[in-house]
């Protein structure tokens, strides 16, 4: 207990970086993934390719490789910190995860609700806004929780770029005080601490939403 | 005037040949029946009025809108034509009361409280004021479609397309909904065509009844001389069947 005493300044800024860092790659992944989920569904043949070119190849390499990429070969020409290359590589290769269970949200929705408002005078983006996503995303429910708690656990790739966050603080205590053991559990607690409220919270929602309908 | 006009309008889902050759006129304040055989093209038709289905050949004119042209604007045409559907396609996430106000705050901005007061003023005249906070999940069949009736009214329709409204109700929910209809015929400046199996609702209400029958207008007469004495054998075959069940 000493270990976490002594060291607790650090261990607590490399949960602000990840508690940080998964913030923001959940939102962006969610903005990105459902626009590319749209992408996928709309008539438009090009940008239904797009969409499934950007899926494919974000879907399908690993994330290492996606945040080395930023982290030294796009850094050479936008200036970006580890911190950043990380997170912004999270929430691309999550995006594409969350793009793939949005779309399928989308066409498990009756397509009735889609005709129902654009007979009403809907445009398609007021249709999808109010009427089809909202439906997609309760059904989406349970896989999107599971994106997210990944998200949290896979924003430890930012320890690889030198991204200051709690898996990069916990690889630094442990080389310092040489008690790895101790180390990684105080780490792993800490990242209980974002998982299992977001896990609870995820199922809390669930719950409420399906009385809701 | 017209309100809907077909001219030798052609459509394919891809090979197959679903609307031939039809001609159609309907004018303003009419009230048009649409029957025939399962599978002769009646919800194709009624579809590509609002644009849910799009022509390949001809010319079709709804409202002084040109469907068949990809400049017009279908979210404009479509604030004037209603359609009610066999299924209802009522808003699943949405209260009744909201499924009536969504459209005309969204489209037709219209002020909150007007839009609140009208929404309730027409589940008043459907009968459903007490379903207004309800899920439509919770309503049934007969009352969906009335609430369905409502939300396209609440648009202030100058014409309203039904695709089968009472195909998929419980008998003793369909009278309910037909009495709904035949009060908005009433309204002289209100356009509808209505496809229906409920011939003693024709006989009542329509000023003409068309007949198809693969994907072609065979018969288009006023409801008298059509149920008098129908011209094409196809149409006096289909008329005894249905009469007769
Ligand atoms: N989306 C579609 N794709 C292919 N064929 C269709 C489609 N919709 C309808 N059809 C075909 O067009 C014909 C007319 O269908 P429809 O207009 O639904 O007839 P009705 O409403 O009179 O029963 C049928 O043979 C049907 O199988
Ligand atoms: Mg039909």
């Amino acid at each position: 207990m000493n270990l976490l005493q002594d060291n607790f300044p650090t261990f607590l800024q490399g949960f602000g970086y990840t508690l940080l860092s998964s913030v923001i790659a959940l939102v962006g992944s969610m903005i990105l993934g459902t626009g590319f989920a749209i992408m996928q569904i709309v008539p438009q043949k090009w940008a239904r390719k797009i969409g499934n070119v950007y899926v494919q190849v974000f879907r399908n390499i690993p994330l290492l490789i996606i945040t080395f990429f930023f982290f030294l070969v796009v850094s050479k020409y936008i200036k970006m910190s580890g911190f950043t290359s990380g997170t912004v590589a999270l929430m691309l290769y999550t995006s594409a995860f969350i793009a793939e269970t949005v779309r399928a949200g989308i066409l498990s929705v009756d397509s009735g609700q889609m005709e129902g408002a654009r007979a009403n005078g809907l445009s398609f983006a007021q249709a999808m806004q109010h009427i089809v996503l909202p439906q997609a995303f309760r059904i989406s429910l349970p896989s999107l929780g599971n994106q997210f708690i990944n998200l949290v656990k896979n924003s430890s790739i930012l320890a690889f770029v030198g991204g200051l966050d709690l898996m990069y603080q916990g690889n630094m205590v442990a080389a310092n005080t040489f008690d790895t053991f101790s180390t990684y559990i105080i780490v792993a607690i800490f990242y209980l601490v974002i998982t299992l409220p977001l896990s609870y919270y995820m199922q809390h929602l669930e719950r409420k939403l399906k009385h809701a309908a | 005037m017209s309100m809907i006009e077909f001219k030798n309008v052609e459509k394919y889902y891809g090979d197959f040949h679903a609307l031939k050759h039809v001609n159609l006129k309907i004018d303003e304040g009419e009230t048009v029946v649409l029957i025939g055989p399962s599978g002769s093209g009646k919800s194709t038709l009624i579809r590509t009025i609002n644009g849910l289905e799009e022509i390949q050949e001809g010319q079709l004119l709804v409202n002084g809108f040109d469907l068949h042209d990809p400049k017009t604007d279908m979210n404009r045409m479509r604030k004037n034509v209603g359609m009610v559907f066999q299924h209802f396609n009522l808003y699943d996430n949405k209260t009744t009361l909201e499924n009536v106000m969504l459209a005309p705050r969204l489209v037709l901005k219209r002020d909150e409280a007007e839009n609140k007061k009208i929404a309730m003023e027409l589940l008043e005249k459907v009968g459903l004021a007490d379903k207004a906070a309800n899920m439509p999940s919770e309503l049934s069949g007969g009352q969906k479609q009335r609430a369905a009736i409502a939300r396209s009214l609440a648009m202030r329709p100058k014409a309203l397309l039904f695709d089968e409204p009472t195909s998929a109700l419980d008998p003793e929910m369909v009278g309910d909904v037909l009495d709904v209809m035949r009060d908005i015929a009433k309204d002289s400046s209100m356009t509808m065509l209505v496809v229906t199996h409920e011939m003693s609702f024709a006989k009542a209400v329509a000023d003409r009844v068309i007949f198809m029958a693969d994907g072609e207008v065979l018969e288009d007469s006023t409801t008298r001389e059509f149920f008098e004495k129908p011209k094409e054998v196809r149409a006096q075959k289909f008329l005894s069947q249905v009469e007769h069940h």
